[in-house]
């Protein structure tokens, strides 16, 4: 392949499309700033999309192939679509969630339970509320209900 | 789950104890947490007897189209009332360590 006529802005541009968006849940999730709202990811993506205006542009410079007339643009409207999908699943899908208006309330009882731990032994929410901590009974629980990995 | 495992010792310092409770089964807890490091309680809950009870049944989101728990973080006095609760809109975004440490203080 010749190196000068490699449409770099095109593929590099691409490349940062994908990495946009798979680091969202599989790097940048793991912190509460850039989880909450994809802080990292979107100037990513903002940077991926010049890197693409370029590589479309350049593909339609005079000289170029039509095989890169007919890959760069096939490329961008890749790009676009994995654009689309993050929008999607990080801001559309990941708000259908149920609306738990049974869920208790503040000043409310919680439900006691009683359910497996990691060692197969059952322990109840009236456990977990009695058992000391650092030898000093417990000033409350804590409940983080998730998904599950899944 | 990485946050509240950070701040553990902050936690236990002010006696409240992080209970993370889903859908996945002992082995797979414990598998998660020998993976990630955590060491506070891990509850199973496959037959949704909990989340059914807390109303946060999330239908069919499994990755095998079972149902799983949305999201929720409840804080439980002694007495056993909540005190607390983030129901959150978006999955993404959960209750932060310095949110639920602030809401402790108010609990005795």
């Amino acid at each position: 392949m010749n190196i000068k006529r490699l449409n770099w802005p095109l593929w590099l541009g691409f490349l940062v499309t994908i990495f946009a968006f798979v680091s969202y849940p599989f790097i940048f999730a793991n912190w509460e700033t850039t989880r909450d709202f994809p802080w990292a990811n979107i100037p990513l993506f903002v940077v991926a999309l010049v890197l693409l205006f370029f590589g479309v542009r350049r593909a339609f410079a005079p000289g170029r192939r039509l095989f890169s007339k007919i890959v760069a643009p096939t490329i961008a409207l890749i790009s676009l679509l994995v654009v689309a999908l993050f929008i999607f699943t990080s801001f559309i899908a990941s708000r259908w969630l149920p609306p738990s208006t049974g869920a208790p309330q503040v000043n409310q009882k919680a439900p006691d339970f009683s359910l497996a731990d990691t060692n197969r032994k059952q322990v109840s929410l009236t456990d977990l509320l009695t058992q000391p901590i650092n030898d000093k009974p417990p000033k409350g629980v804590l409940l983080i209900y998730y998904r599950g990995y899944w | 789950m990485r946050s509240i495992q950070k701040n553990l010792d902050q936690f236990n310092q002010v006696g409240i104890r992080p209970v993370a409770i889903s859908v996945d089964t002992p082995e797979e807890s414990r598998d998660l947490c020998q993976k990630a490091g955590y060491t506070f309680t891990f509850l199973s809950d496959p037959n949704l007897e909990a989340i059914r009870r807390y109303d946060l049944v999330h239908a069919g989101q499994g990755i095998k189209g079972h149902d799983i728990a949305r999201p929720a973080e409840f804080l439980i006095d002694k007495s056993g009332t909540v005190r607390w609760r983030m129901l959150t809109e978006n999955y993404w975004v959960r209750a932060r360590p310095s949110q639920i440490l602030e809401a402790a203080k108010a609990v005795e």
